[in-house]
This record gives structure tokens, C-alpha cells and sequence, in this order.
């Protein structure tokens, strides 16, 4: 009996080896050149696709796969297939990183599109830009990933295979203080970050330009993600009489954290930044989430001209998901890496050369297209040249633009 | 200081919830020895049980006051049928193994629980919402208690009133007092050792369902991870209350919830401590707290029955 059990439990582990060895060998085959003759080429996809934040992440992986299809179905680069491969990061860092190492092993990814967090770009950066592999982020907006940690004073850009097709909280936290000083008229804050890369910066401009607006910060808190009690917090922020909270971090905090504030009887707005602006910070946020703002890149894709085909195009892929906040930069943020890979090719008579990870990384650095968003280029940090910003608004359970522009003065 | 009663209150809401679920690792360890790790997943597991009544069972519109004793239900149901799963067929062939054995399956079984109901719960990857109780907050002098947070007001002093009498006053209370001081002498005057193993399990998980309806409530939304953070914070209590004792179970819970209002409230008016009052380090502060009461009075606030038996 005991011998019986021995085997079957041998027979099993062997037959789940063999699997996993099995999947291993079906992943490394279908790299590098295949039978058509052509060259397939992948574009990376690092974004949360589990947890909290997939409602975005899954955005950027669906607006990246509808990029590639199209290039594809339109023989966009000639003897080039495309294909994505989507990592999750599940929007930690440390496993940002085991991913870059995983596509810095894969010969056939010539670009990535991600990740979502700058926290996460952090860890990424290094890694990519020793391969020489070029990463668009669709979604980073901490200053520092371009313009170095020192960029309030001297901009120095470290890594030169990042670009990112959004702008930055340079730029997003005082174009959202000047909204809530200038148009909103509230002169009290009480600013609030989850002390990560994103949050705490976009916190910390978003203070500065309020303070020099002539505002004045009545409070501030460092919340820790991973509770969902803010009940302290909020007796804090009611007490101290501000007549707005701005908010540096995430929704699934976010949503929570707006709920609880005004449970605690302190009536007023909570503002945050793009990442805020999500249905779920809505639904999180319940029915007092009524009157919340939120700052986001760029313009709303749905009123621009040049998203149309975009959004008919999403619609007809059939995904389960909707693009989200990102999508529109997801799909440009792919493209730029086509885009940079056309430039190769044609360079080079048509073939892949042997360098193309460095060639696709400079390439990138001037292309120029007219893109989902409007015009997709990147000036010298990798920074997209497009600064556009729009304040949206919580009305009737749905996100409301109120407001676009780009951020002037500094 | 106009805020202090708010905060204590806040603090002893979120308390009472620590308390609910650390009786579940409490009585768990008095009886045999075995930190629960997967116990923070049954609580979690008990809140998509209540989901689940709401959603899928009632018809949409139910009166809250007929739908809450019947998610209660559902959340019992629920974790009670996790729990006493795990005790049979996770811990029981293991209940002979040396400690770490058990501890390791526990660990596993956390994270199991927690990819279950990832992978099969729908629409579970991210928060769900959970119904509310309707009406409006209650103002007490200047102390406003949430419409959620009085399910809880409610719910943990009755909770604690039941476990009492069972404990005290019942027969099968008296058999896992005996199983808790010796387990084999208990065996031989005619205790069914078996069977108060897995009431100590259900009746923890009863609990921790209790306490995952009034988390629902109070937040207004459940996910699959829910289970982790609070039920470290909830062994936390348990053994700062003096872990194999209930009472010090939701002492343990009280004294953590008001110790995170109370930090965060306050600690950043101490001059030279403003870096270290934020809610981000009403944790640290919890555990510094921890660490206190263990130098001090090794076996947590109401914690004797450990040290006899030690």
C-alpha cells in the first residue's frame, strides 16, 4: 500500500514536470524568425493585470494588442509580424523587474509598453535600458523616471531607452492646483498621499504651486495602502477645516478614503490625479463621491477626432474590458515602437539588423506620427512633447470632463 | 483635543472588529496549539458568503432587515464549512507532526483560499461592493457613528456575550476548557478531544463571519485580500491580549484599534515626532506597542493559562 502511494505520488510529480517542461519548450519556439519567412517581432506588455489596479492594467494590455493586430492586418512593417507578450506586475515592483528580465531574455521583444506604476518603472528602467531595450510607458507620471531625481534643479536624463506618452506630475500637480486656487476658489487643502513614487510627488507639486497660487495647506497625511480603515485620517481632515483634500495616490485607496470623509461630516472634495480617474474610484467611492476631482493626461479620447477609430475599433476587437484611462496612450505608446521598427527595417533593406534593440531605441527617439492622443513624439528626457491635461468631474456616477488645457507658468 | 472622543471611538470600532477575528486564532491556539494562519481567509471567505446571499440569492430590493440575519447566515455557513474543511483535511493528519508542519499547511492554505476565490468568485479581481445599511450617520454629542458601524456596535459585545456563556455555562464549553489546560487527561474522564478540536474551529470561524459582515458594512467593499492584513493585525491582538484567552482576544483587538486612532491622531503633535505620526505609521506603532507589552508581561494583558502551562 505504502509502495502503491509512492509511485502514484513519483508518477504525478514526474507528469507535472514534464508539463512544465513541456511549456517551457513551447514558449522559447515560438520566438525569433517563423515558418512564413517573415520576422516576428514582440512588443512586451508590463502592467498589473491581477489585483487592485487591472481594471487598468487590462486596459493598456487590450489598447496594445488592438495596436498590433492593426499593424498586422495592415502589413504595416513589410516581413514583420507582430505579437504582444503580457506580463502581469501586479503593480509590485520587485516583479516589474523579474519581468524586464524575462523580455531582456526574449531575442524577439524589440520594445515594451509599461508598466503602470511609476514605482514599478523604477525597477524596470535599469534593467531594459543595459539590454538597450526600448520601454514606452503609457501611464508614468513621476518626473524623475525622465528628468532624474534632481529635476526641480538640474534635469538629467539616465536612462535613454525610456520614453512615455504621458505627461508628468511636474506638470499635472500645479495644473490641478491652479484649477482648485484659480476656478474652484478653495484656498484650504489638506493633501494626502500613499508616500509611493507617484503619489507622493504628484502630492508634493501639486503643494508647491498651491502654496505659490497663495493657498494655504491645513493638513497633511501619509496613508498606508495597504489598510482600508481611514477613519483616523478623516476625523483629522474634518477637524482641520480645509475645504478641499487633493489626494496623491491610487483609486482603490482613493474610493475608500472619499467615502470615509465625508461619513466622518467633512462635506468637501477630494482631487486627485490620473490615478484617480477610473470607474472604480467611483464605485469605490459611493453615491458622496458626487462633486470629486480628478486631473488626467491629455484630452478625453472619446471627443477627439483622431480616437474615433479607436473607439470603433476597441468596440469591434470585442474586448471584455474597456481601455480605460490609458488606452488611448497604450495604443500610441505601441505604435511608437512599430512606428521606430518600420524605421529600422526600411533602414536595413528590409530585414531585421543584428543590433535592432539599440536601432529601435534610437529610432524611437524621433518618431513622429499622428497618434490616438494627437501628436506622438518625445523630446529629449523621452517625455512626450503632447502636455495636454483635462479636470474631470464626478457627475451622476460617471466621470465628467470639465475642463481642458495645458499647464502654463511654472 | 475636541477630536479625542472621535477618535477613540474610531479606534475601538475598528477594536472590536480585531476582536472578532482574533477569538478565532485564540481559541484555536488554547486548544491545540496551532497558530491559524488561514484564519484571516475564512473571515474573508465569510464576507463573499454574504456576498453571495445578497446577490445571487435574494431578489434585488430586499429590506435590509430581512436580508442582514440571512447574510449573517450565509457568511456562518460559509467560513464554518471552510474552517472545519481545513481542520480535517488540512491540520487533523497533522495533528501528530511536530508544530511546523501544521503552521506551513496553514500558510498554504491562506494563500489558496485567497486564489480560489480570486480565480472562481465572479467578477472578484478586484473590490466588490457590499450592500449598506441604509439611513444616516448618528450623532452623539460630537461623535458621529456610521449606519455601517452599528451592526458592529451591536454585533461584538452580543458576540462576546454568547461565547461567554458557552464557554462558562455549557458542557461542551466546560470540555474545551478542560481540553485547553490538559488534553490528554481531559481524553481519559471522557472528553471527545475530536469533536471540541472542530467546535473550536467553527466557532471561531462563526465569529470571524460575524466580524467579515460588520468589515462589509463598515467599507462598503470586500475583495480577495482582505483576510491577510486584517488577520495579521487579528493574531496581533490575540496575542497581545494573551493569546489561548477570549477575553484577551478582544481586549487585544480594543487596545490595537484605539492605539492606530489615537497614533495617527496624535503622535505628529509631539514636537520632533511630526515625521512619524502619519496613518502610515499607525502600524509601526501597533507593533511597537506589541513589543511592550511582551517585554513587560511576556504573556500578553490577560494571558495566564499560557504561562501555567509553560
Amino acid at each position: 500500500m505504502r509502495q502503491r502511494s509512492l509511485i502514484a505520488i513519483t508518477a504525478a510529480l514526474s507528469a507535472g514536470a514534464l508539463t512544465l517542461t513541456a511549456c517551457g519548450s513551447r514558449d522559447s519556439g515560438d520566438n525569433g524568425s517563423d515558418a512564413k519567412g517573415g520576422t516576428t517581432v514582440t512588443i512586451g506588455i508590463d502592467a498589473p493585470l491581477t489585483g487592485d489596479l487591472s481594471a487598468l492594467g487590462l486596459g493598456i494590455k487590450n489598447s496594445v494588442d488592438l495596436a498590433v493586430k492593426t499593424a498586422n492586418k495592415k502589413e504595416y512593417v513589410k516581413g514583420v509580424t507582430f505579437k504582444i507578450d503580457a506580463k502581469d506586475d501586479q503593480a509590485q515592483p520587485s516583479s516589474g523587474q523579474q519581468n524586464s528580465t524575462a523580455f531582456v531574455t526574449d531575442k524577439s521583444v524589440l520594445g515594451v509598453v509599461g508598466p503602470l506604476n511609476s514605482s514599478v518603472a523604477e525597477s524596470m528602467q535599469k534593467v531594459l535600458d543595459d539590454a538597450k531595450l526600448a520601454q514606452v510607458s503609457p501611464a508614468n507620471t513621476n518626473p524623475a523616471l525622465t528628468q532624474g531625481v534632481n529635476w526641480q534643479k538640474t534635469k538629467t536624463r539616465t536612462y535613454k531607452s525610456y520614453f512615455r506618452t504621458a505627461t508628468t506630475d511636474a506638470i499635472q500637480g500645479p495644473f490641478a492646483a491652479q484649477y482648485v486656487y484659480n476656478k474652484a476658489k478653495k484656498t484650504k487643502v489638506f493633501v494626502i498621499d500613499d508616500k509611493k513614487t507617484y503619489g507622493a510627488g504628484l502630492a508634493a507639486t501639486f503643494s508647491a504651486e498651491f502654496k505659490k497660487l497663495g493657498g494655504k495647506v491645513v493638513g497633511t497625511e501619509h496613508i498606508n495602502p495597504d489598510t482600508k480603515d481611514f477613519s483616523a485620517v478623516a476625523t483629522k481632515v474634518k477637524n482641520s477645516g480645509a475645504q478641499v483634500v487633493y489626494y496623491g495616490g491610487e483609486y482603490p485607496q482613493a474610493g475608500p478614503l472619499s467615502k470615509q470623509i465625508k461619513a466622518a461630516g467633512a462635506k468637501v472634495p477630494l482631487v486627485g490625479g490620473d490615478g484617480i480617474y477610473a470607474d472604480d474610484f467611483i464605485k469605490l467611492g459611493g453615491a458622496s463621491a458626487t462633486g470629486d476631482l480628478a486631473t488626467s493626461v491629455g484630452a478625453p479620447v472619446e471627443t477627439l477626432p483622431s480616437a474615433k477609430q479607436f473607439v470603433a475599433d476597441y468596440k469591434a476587437e470585442g474586448y471584455k474590458e474597456a481601455y480605460a484611462a490609458y488606452g488611448g496612450y497604450s495604443y500610441d505608446s505601441a505604435w511608437s515602437i512599430i512606428e521606430a521598427v518600420k524605421k529600422v527595417v526600411d533602414d536595413n533593406d528590409g530585414k531585421l539588423p543584428s543590433d535592432a534593440r539599440a536601432k529601435v531605441t534610437a529610432a524611437l527617439q524621433n518618431v513622429s506620427f499622428d497618434g490616438v492622443t494627437g501628436k506622438v513624439s518625445f523630446d529629449e528626457y523621452g517625455d512626450a512633447t503632447n502636455k495636454q491635461l483635462t479636470v474631470y468631474s464626478v457627475k451622476d456616477g460617471a466621470w465628467k470632463a470639465v475642463e481642458s488645457g495645458t499647464y502654463n507658468g511654472s | 483635543m475636541n477630536e479625542l472622543p472621535q477618535q477613540l471611538v474610531n479606534g475601538l470600532l475598528l477594536g472590536s472588529m480585531y476582536g472578532l477575528v482574533a477569538i478565532g486564532y485564540t481559541m484555536v491556539y488554547g486548544i491545540v496549539q496551532l497558530i491559524n494562519f488561514a484564519h484571516g481567509e475564512i473571515f474573508m471567505t465569510g464576507a463573499f458568503g454574504a456576498l453571495t446571499v445578497y446577490v445571487y440569492i435574494l431578489p434585488d430590493g430586499t429590506s435590509m432587515w430581512i436580508a442582514l440575519p440571512l447574510m449573517l447566515v450565509g457568511a456562518i455557513v460559509v467560513a464554518v464549512t471552510v474552517a472545519v474543511g481545513a481542520e480535517r483535511f488540512a491540520y487533523r493528519p497533522l495533528r501528530s507532526a511536530p508544530r511546523l508542519a501544521p503552521l506551513i499547511t496553514a500558510i498554504g492554505l491562506s494563500l489558496a483560499l485567497q486564489q480560489a476565490v480570486w480565480a472562481w468568485y465572479p467578477e472578484a479581481k478586484s473590490a466588490r461592493t457590499f450592500p449598506s445599511i441604509p439611513g444616516g450617520p448618528f450623532e452623539i454629542g460630537n461623535v458621529t457613528i456610521q449606519t455601517g458601524d452599528v451592526f458592529l456596535v451591536a454585533a461584538a459585545p452580543l458576540s462576546m456575550a454568547v461565547l461567554a456563556y458557552f464557554v462558562m455555562r455549557t458542557r461542551t464549553g466546560r470540555g474545551m476548557q478542560a481540553t485547553a489546560q490538559d488534553p490528554d487527561t481531559a481524553k481519559l474522564m471522557g472528553v471527545n478531544t475530536d469533536r471540541i478540536i472542530v467546535i473550536a474551529f467553527a466557532l471561531g470561524a462563526a465569529f470571524a463571519a460575524v466580524g467579515s459582515v460588520a468589515y462589509g458594512f463598515k467599507y462598503g467593499q470586500i475583495d480577495f485580500r482582505m483576510g491577510f492584513i486584517l488577520g495579521l493585525k487579528a493574531f496581533t491582538a490575540a496575542v497581545l491580549g494573551g493569546i489561548g484567552n477570549i477575553y484577551g482576544a478582544m481586549l487585544g483587538g480594543l487596545v490595537l484599534g484605539v492605539a492606530e486612532a489615537l497614533s495617527t491622531a496624535y503622535i505628529a503633535d509631539i514636537p520632533g515626532m511630526d515625521k512619524f505620526g502619519s496613518q502610515s505609521w499607525a502600524d509601526v506603532w501597533a507593533f511597537v506597542l506589541l513589543i511592550l507589552v511582551l517585554l513587560l508581561r511576556p504573556q500578553g494583558l490577560l494571558g495566564e493559562r499560557v504561562a501555567d502551562r509553560a
